[in-house]
Order: C-alpha cells, then structure tokens, then sequence
C-alpha cells in the first residue's frame, strides 16, 4: 500500500515538474495578484501593510483554486484513473498521495513565497513569519478541501467554474482563522496560538474529510 | 482461480443496455466478446472492471483468497491511461510500483511489445499504435490473473497483432483468463465467445422495469 502510494506521488511530482505541469503556474498567479493589489490601492504603507495579510490570503486561496479543476480530471480524461482503481490500496490513499503531491506543488511553494511578496505590501518582519506559519498549516485545508469539489466536477468538462462556486464557501473559515491568526501577529487582544490552532484544527479535519469525500466522489462517478 | 458472471444486466442513463449476460472464465480459459456498435461490450468490460456499477445480477470470484476482483486483474481500454508527458518507461514503472506484483522490468515488457527503442521517448511522441502496445506492455509488469482488454487490436498493426496474440497465449498457458471484446478476430486457441446484443428499450409507458429484467430472456 505505502509502495503504491509513494509511485503515485513521485508520478504526479514529475508530472508537475513535465511541460504543461502546474507546478509554477499557482506561484506566478499568486505573484500577480499580490503585484496588483498596490497598483489598485495606490502607495498607502500604512493600508497596505494594514490589510496585507488578507491579501496575501486570498491570492493564495485562489492560487490553490486555479490548478484545482486538473487534480482528478487529466486522470480521468486520458484514462489513468481507471488504472488507479486497480490497485490493492484503497481510493482514498490515491486520493491522499494526489493531494499530497498537489499541495507539495502548490500550498508549499506559496507559504515558502509570501516573506518576499510581503515586501510588496509592506509587511513587517514579525507579520512575514505569522504569514509563512498560517499559509503552511492552512493550505492543506484548502486543498483538501478543494480536492471534494475536483472530485465531483472530475468527468465535467468546463467543470473549473463549477469547482469554484461549489468549494469557495467551504474554504471561507480557514480563510477567516488564516487571517485572523496573521494579524494576531501583528498585535491586538487576542494570542496568536488561539486562531492559529482553530486552523490547525480545520486543516486536520478537512483532510479527514476532503480524502473520505474525495474518494467517495470518485466511487459515485462513472 | 474462476469468475462467474450470472445474469449480468447493465443500465447507462435510465437505459437498459444488455440483460442476462451470464459466462464462466477458469484459468486458461479465453473470451471473446463481440456485438455490434453500442451492444454494451466496453460496459460489460467497464463492469468488470469496477468502473461502472452493475443493474443486475452477480459476479464471483472463487480462489482468489483475500484479494477483490480489481485487484487481481488488469484493464486496457479505449484510453491507453498512459501520461503523455511522461516516457515510455516510466510510465511502465508508475504502473509496475503502484499495482503490486511486479513481474517483468518496464525495459523487457517494452522489448516484448516491439518499443525498446521508445522507452526514453514522451508518450505524447509516439504514434496511436505505439501508445497502444506501451499500454499493453502494462500487461507484463505485474503479475495479475485476469486481462480485461477492451478491443485491444485497434490501431494495431499486423506484426504488432501477431505479438499480442503470442503474449496472450502465453498468459494463458500460464493460467491467466483473458476476456476481450473485438470486431477482428484475435485467433486466440479454442476461445469462449458471447455475443451481446443490445435489449430492445420498451417504451417507458410499461413502467415496471425493473421487474421485467428479472423475467426478460435469460
């Protein structure tokens, strides 16, 4: 089973690393909305560096969302996924060695990204450290849960938009306690560690979830 | 090893596609499954498989000690599932790695299908043909009873044919079952053959249809 697992994460790592893989795509969009969003709100440091982390937040929410419709479709398309069910390991460690890799491609290089992107919108030190901590423990939610929806709108063939509307709701309190932790940071009354370990907590259960629900999507389609 | 399918019947889309299907494979044993277009050949395969989910009857494995059916067979289908971006090779390895029972190296199973000189190629370079025989090479690489091989000669050619059928034959000698469904003969030794044919959809004013696949011709 462990053996079955790591072929397929070391398959969809080289695969994102291949022409046409969505291993830099998510990093390069996450750079051009954070480059934005100054150009809109014109030089206010004090703004900026005010709403930078919700920034950095939501750039890296839709970052995670824009590779997402792929996840299970390109398996389904060209026919691997049938393969994938002829495994003695069950669907939903496929599901889990998919998401894995996904993250590993995506959420990973995006927490490891925002100290310099902060920069851009006037961060401080302390903040830039509260900013890797939350997108590395709050990512995995996101694609955890975005992993449901990738599921589900896997046999669609315009299912990018689908797959946005139907996770976006889902994702919105890890975006709350991913921000609220962030500028807990910052200062204010409330301790960092206690929005930090809600989304700790939402990570660890939407991965639960998202790999039963994937799975089980998976199972339902054709 | 031995499956048996009773009574199989299998609905697309509120439709009934076939009814009554029924076959026993031991090992050794080779079937041949032909219809026509849209008779419900792939979907018989498909059900199998464990791709799509069955509107009646039973399917068993016997001998098969703790292992489920798809983990002891293998599938080839109309989509080859290779990844385009990946060579020859590794694709072979993805697949030798993650179903178990590994049998022949990606290197040798691509010799035996006539594409050693490929390995180090992209999938996405090679022809439809060539694409088809690295899918089949998959075949080799882990050991498992049952190939399922949905019309497996297509975009084949002669020599390429006539390897498959070799391979095939030498599964069988070694006690593999094989089911296929094809137009062209495949010329297995003294195979099993049903033909399918597509249940005549009744106008939906009958209304009792599940009823009446359980009395339909059987």
């Amino acid at each position: 089973m462990l053996k079955s697992f790591n072929a397929l994460l070391v398959r969809d790592l080289k695969l994102a690393a291949r022409v046409g893989g969505s291993g830099v795509m998510g990093l390069i969009f996450f750079l051009m909305i954070v480059t934005l969003i100054p150009f809109a709100l014109g030089p206010d440091l004090n703004l900026l560096s005010r709403i930078g982390p919700a920034i950095l937040w939501i750039a890296a929410l839709l970052a995670t969302l824009i590779g997402l419709d792929r996840l299970f479709q390109a398996d389904q398309e060209d026919g691997s996924l049938d393969l994938l069910r002829l495994s003695h390991a069950p669907l939903e460690i496929v599901v889990l060695a998919k998401v894995i890799a996904y993250w590993l491609v995506t959420g990973l290089p995006l927490a490891l990204a925002a100290p310099f992107l902060g920069f851009l919108v006037a961060l401080s030190p302390e903040a830039m450290l509260a900013m890797v901590a939350t997108l590395l423990v709050g990512t995995p939610a996101l694609t955890f849960i975005g992993a449901v929806g990738a599921a589900l709108t896997s046999s669609l063939r315009r299912g990018g938009l689908i797959l946005a509307i139907l996770v976006l709701p889902f994702m919105i309190p890890t975006l709350i306690f991913g921000v609220s932790a962030a500028n807990a940071a910052l200062g204010g009354t409330i301790p960092f560690m206690t929005p930090f370990l809600v989304l700790v907590a939402l990570s660890l259960i939407a991965a639960v979830v998202g790999t039963v629900g994937a799975a089980a999507a998976l199972r339902s389609g054709e | 090893m031995r499956l048996s399918v009773n009574n199989l019947a299998c609905e697309r889309g509120e439709r009934r596609i076939f009814e009554g299907v029924s076959f026993t494979l031991s090992a050794g044993e080779a079937l041949v499954i032909t219809g026509r277009n849209g008779a419900g050949k792939s979907s018989l395969l498909d059900i199998l498989a464990g791709r799509l989910h069955s509107a009646g009857g039973a399917i068993l494995l016997d001998d098969a000690g703790e292992r489920a059916l798809p983990e002891c067979l293998h599938y080839v289908g109309h989509r080859d599932a290779l990844k385009a971006a990946l060579t020859a090779e590794e694709n072979l390895t993805f697949a030798r790695d993650f179903l178990g029972n590994p049998a022949l190296r990606p290197r040798e199973a691509l010799e035996a299908v006539g594409l050693a000189h490929a390995a180090r190629l992209p999938v996405a370079y090679l022809s439809a043909g060539q694409r088809r025989r690295v899918a089949l090479a998959r075949l080799l690489v882990a050991h498992r009873p049952l190939w399922l091989l949905d019309e497996p000669t297509s975009a084949l050619d002669t020599a390429s044919q006539e390897a498959l059928r070799l391979i095939l034959e030498r599964h069988r000698e070694s006690g593999g079952m094989i089911a296929a469904s094809t137009h062209s003969p495949l010329f297995l030794k003294d195979a099993k053959e049903i033909r399918i044919e597509r249940t005549p959809n009744l106008p939906p004013s009958v209304g009792e249809g599940a009823e009446h696949s359980e009395t339909g011709e059987g």
